[in-house]
């Protein structure tokens, strides 16, 4: 049976792994490559860069980042950040990425998603949505981290980026996001069940049965997580372990 | 010894090629579209990635039919996905015809299918899911039995003869994972994004004398 996966994410900015707190305090977090190494040895299902560089300068950064990650972890490794155009998919994928992350730039022209998936192929597209609940039932779309309204409803934006030739979902619940609260599993389920493609469940993860809830309650096909393996507070594996002991089939 | 990475413009080559250096670190693994370079190797691998007649169309148009095909017959050769679906005889996907090295079509996954809680099941099948060997291969070795490899693909290898399945998975149905005949093994799954399992594989690959 095919396994739920959990997918540990990296904020990386100018090639250093970085962690928030509440997105307030930026803190190095040391170098990438060790950290994607140390959550394969964990088990981790697969990995995913966000590249939240600012400068435009440092944006080729994520490239060199990708390339030694890519030489010393052997399982899928997905990034995101900054990508505007199909070169930018190419020269990911050139890098050793096996799939590419879009966000702002699929809502700004939702035909990239269609042109990127009709050269790369869509396994290696994924659209990524910040969505935010507007009343009970109904999500919408942000861009900017949550402070942009695209008024696009986030249920048929998701069934428009499939249709185009999205590979799969990563679904950002931004009410919950940095939380801890658990991911919003309404939205989660609403999403999983109205699209054919796989869903990343992502934003507010606080505990291990948060993960178990976002495959059980909320359909997910996987589950993103970053504050509780970055700050030790769990394992992958323990992780793993705990959602075998729900029912969920995992890799161990 | 070299391996010869077939490069075709499709798809995350470097991977491969990568995982293969990994796990052969004596050995000189090169990417490349040149037939005589793939007629001086001592192994051939054939990745693939995307579509399946962008694959075959971007393979053809660099000639590569005649040199890959000779190297089926002569030597180590390992197909990985898409590499796997084009040695069969017609894929569904673009209506394509294959290399016709391996008997059978490539269908693709019915999106009605459904898991045991009534779910449905998501296509592409991405992620992690079990291989089955329907036989011993030395390809195998050191491989716990039903370990888990990396897939994502939508269309399946359905091979006419059966004796040419090697393993076999499930998802939503049973289809064929892994081939092999003499000196040819293809698998869907990508073994170099499949952890230690894969690297294992692959370092039997290199080891492999059929």
């Amino acid at each position: 049976m095919l396994a739920k996966r959990i997918i540990p994410c990296l904020d990386v900015n100018a090639g250093r792994v970085v962690k928030g707190v509440n997105f307030v305090e930026l803190r190095d977090a040391g170098d990438p490559v060790e950290i994607a190494r140390r959550y394969d040895d964990q088990g981790a299902d697969e990995i995913t860069f966000l590249d939240i560089t600012a400068s435009s300068d440092d944006r080729d950064i994520i490239l060199h980042v990708v390339e030694q990650v890519a030489e010393q972890v052997f399982i899928p490794l997905t990034v995101g950040g900054g990508v505007r155009e199909v070169a930018d998919v190419r020269r990911l994928l050139n890098a050793g990425a096996d799939k590419v992350s879009m966000n702002t730039a699929a809502v700004n022209n939702p035909q990239l998603v269609a042109d990127a998936s009709g050269k790369v192929g869509s396994q290696c597209i994924v659209v990524a949505i910040d969505a935010k609940q507007v009343a009970p039932g109904k999500w919408q779309v942000f861009t900017h981290g949550g402070r942009k309204n695209t008024g696009l409803d986030a249920i048929e934006w998701a069934q428009r980026v499939a249709a185009l030739g999205a590979g799969e979902i990563l679904l950002t619940s931004m009410d919950r996001d940095g939380t801890k609260n658990g991911f919003d599993l309404g939205l989660t389920r609403a999403v999983s069940d109205a699209v054919s493609i796989p869903v990343i469940a992502s934003g507010g993860v606080g505990n291990l049965r948060h993960l178990a809830d976002g495959v059980t309650e909320g359909r997910a096909d996987a589950v993103l997580a970053a504050s509780i393996f970055h700050f030790g507070q769990h394992t992958v594996r323990e992780a793993k372990e705990f959602m075998r002991s729900q029912g969920i089939e995992v890799r161990l | 010894m070299k391996i010869a990475v077939v490069d075709y413009g499709m798809g995350n080559l470097r991977s491969v090629a990568k995982a293969l250096e990994h796990v052969a670190p004596e050995a000189q693994v090169i990417v490349t579209a040149e037939p005589t370079q793939l007629d001086a190797a001592d192994r051939v691998v054939v990745p693939g990635q995307g579509a399946l007649h962008d694959c075959m169309r971007e393979f053809l148009a660099r000639g590569l039919r005649d040199a890959v095909e000779r190297a089926s017959r002569s030597k180590p050769f390992l197909g990985v996905c898409v590499g796997m679906q084009m040695l069969f005889d017609h894929g569904e996907e673009g209506d394509t015809a294959g290399l016709g090295l391996i008997g059978g079509e490539v269908p693709k996954f019915s999106s009605a299918m459904t898991a045991g809680d009534g779910s449905h099941l998501k296509v592409p099948h991405m992620g992690w899911n079990e291989v089955e060997a329907l036989r011993a291969h030395p390809l195998f070795d050191g491989i716990a039995p039903n370990a888990r490899f990396y897939f994502v693909h939508s269309f399946y290898c359905a091979p006419r003869d059966a004796a040419d399945a090697v393993a076999r998975t499930h998802y939503g149905i049973a289809f064929t994972s892994a081939v092999a005949r003499d000196n040819i093994f293809a698998t869907q799954f990508h073994p170099e994004k499949s952890a230690a399992a894969g690297l294992q594989l692959l370092a039997n690959f290199v080891r492999w004398k059929p």
